[in-house]
């Protein structure tokens, strides 16, 4: 029934090709957007926890911002409100970046400060996980702030977080979806494409969620492998309880 | 580029509320399909009913697995050709962008809500199920009378989180050209050049419903924390 798939499209290429495409656009967003996610992730999650009252209240901030606004309304702010605000040179510059890119960086900035926020409040959860003698004693032996976040508190929270991240890598790559409403011709934008120009609506919608299917099954794979490499010894029993906490500290994987 | 006046959103307020009241009422309509769904799809993996166990597990597997727009799209392209197969004609009978919308919300979120029902439902102390058995009372009534209440009532919290992020996911019905939120303020804007302003002005409404009720998500979780105790 896939044989659709492998007919001549209008522009020479075969349909599998927009497939291929597409695919390539949601990894690339996916996986560069991931990265930039996780470390401003951290670098806000630890903001979250720091007794200094203003930068803990700048961290939470952040967080609410990205997370009380829905992904596709921040998607329009930086594609079609951002270059308006700035500058009318800068602006106009960047209107004239042409596409794809023009698409790609604006998806890429905003997909990965929305689920930053979301990182933030997992790693937030993992350091107030800790118990407080890891402070203390990071403390009594002399090391500095920042030598205890970076020597005994991160190495530590985010091995504990590891399982609840999955939903939020799972997550970032089905969201990279909404980038099609600012015209990045990502996968499901190129089943659709593929839909429209053959009719074969079933064929075309079907190929994308087998695609997505096989990202989310490698994903999870990846992020059980992860854990149990990272993982300390002895620390099972809490993983135990961390089936309903991490419940209650998702998003969901927007849902979307 | 002209500079930026807000008070062009004035006027544009009494249609923006129209496509608010959408959002909410599609909202609504998904939480009531989502939870009856969801909770039939939790209940009957714990109760391990053979086949519809392992149909709502591979159900909700491929839900949370495919992006929200890939599932509308699905939804819009099947559901009318399931009704035209269901009411005996074979022919697809459009049902409009409304009814799908519902529809295709409801099945959708009903997948994360079992997720989160259920894991309530492992949650619950054993001594709980054991009474109600002890009370020969019929399975129904165990899960009805005894289980349920205080499942929902513990899961409660994060029903709401959830329930906010469907509120936000509901913008995404602007692929379908549907006039919600986002949608109201995205037609205006092609219409009178003023994206700016609107963009921002929803993206403050969005902002304001979903952190106030995210405070009541906090205040919910202080509450039921006590009451557990």
């Amino acid at each position: 029934m896939f044989d659709v798939l492998f007919r001549q499209a209008p522009d020479g290429q075969l349909y599998i090709d927009w497939i291929w495409s597409g695919l390539g656009w949601t990894l690339l967003l996916a996986f560069f957007g991931w990265w930039i996610a996780f470390v401003l992730g951290v670098v806000v999650g630890v903001a979250r926890t720091m007794s200094n009252p203003v930068i803990a209240s700048l961290g939470r901030a952040y967080v609410e911002i990205f997370r009380n606004v829905p992904l596709l309304v921040q998607m329009f702010l930086w594609y079609f409100v951002m270059p308006e605000l700035l500058p009318t040179q800068i602006g106009n510059a960047i209107k004239q970046i042409p596409p794809p890119w023009g698409s790609f960086w604006p998806a890429l900035i905003c997909l990965s400060l929305y689920t930053s926020a979301r990182v933030a409040e997992q790693v937030r959860a993992g350091i107030e996980a800790l118990p407080s003698g890891q402070r203390e004693a990071a403390a009594a032996l002399g090391l500095s702030t920042g030598r205890t976040y970076r020597l005994v508190l991160i190495p530590q929270a985010l091995r504990l977080i590891v399982p609840s991240l999955t939903s939020e890598v799972m997550g970032i790559y089905k969201n990279t979806s909404v980038a099609l409403t600012i015209g990045l011709l990502e996968l499901t934008a190129q089943a659709r494409a593929i839909s429209e120009a053959t009719f074969q609506t079933f064929v075309a919608f079907a190929a994308a969620t087998i695609i997505y299917l096989l990202l989310a099954l490698c994903a999870y794979q990846l992020m059980i492998f992860i854990d149990e490499r990272v993982r300390i010894p002895g620390t099972e029993v809490k993983r135990a309880k961390q089936s309903l906490h991490r419940l209650l500290f998702r998003k969901s994987g927007a849902s979307t | 580029m002209n500079s930026i006046d807000f008070s062009i959103v004035v006027p544009a307020l009494p249609y923006l509320w129209e496509g608010l009241k959408f959002s909410l009422i599609l909202t609504l309509a998904a939480f009531a399909i989502g939870m009856v769904l969801g909770t039939a799809l939790a209940l009957v993996q714990h109760l391990e009913v053979p086949i519809l166990a392992q149909f709502a597990r591979g159900y909700i597997a491929i839900m949370r697995s495919i992006p929200l727009i890939l599932v509308l799209f699905w939804f819009f392209f099947l559901v009318p050709i399931v009704i035209g197969y269901l009411n005996g004609t074979g022919r697809p009978v459009p049902i409009g962008a409304t009814y799908t919308a519902f529809i295709t919300f409801g099945l959708f979120e009903a997948a994360y809500y079992s997720e989160i029902i259920r894991v309530g439902l492992r949650s619950l102390p054993k001594g709980q199920y054991e009474a109600a058995e002890a009370l020969s009372l019929p399975t129904w009534k165990i899960y009805w009378l005894v289980i349920l209440p205080q499942v929902i009532r513990a899961v409660s919290p994060i029903i709401l989180s959830q329930t906010i992020i469907l509120f936000q996911d509901t913008s995404l019905v602007y692929v379908l050209s549907m006039t919600d939120l986002l949608g109201a303020a995205s037609k205006l804007g092609q219409l009178n050049g003023r994206l700016v302003e609107l963009y921002l002005t929803v993206a403050v409404v969005y902002f304001v419903i979903c952190f106030a009720a995210s405070q009541l998500v906090a205040v919910l979780k202080a509450r039921t924390a006590i009451k557990t105790r």
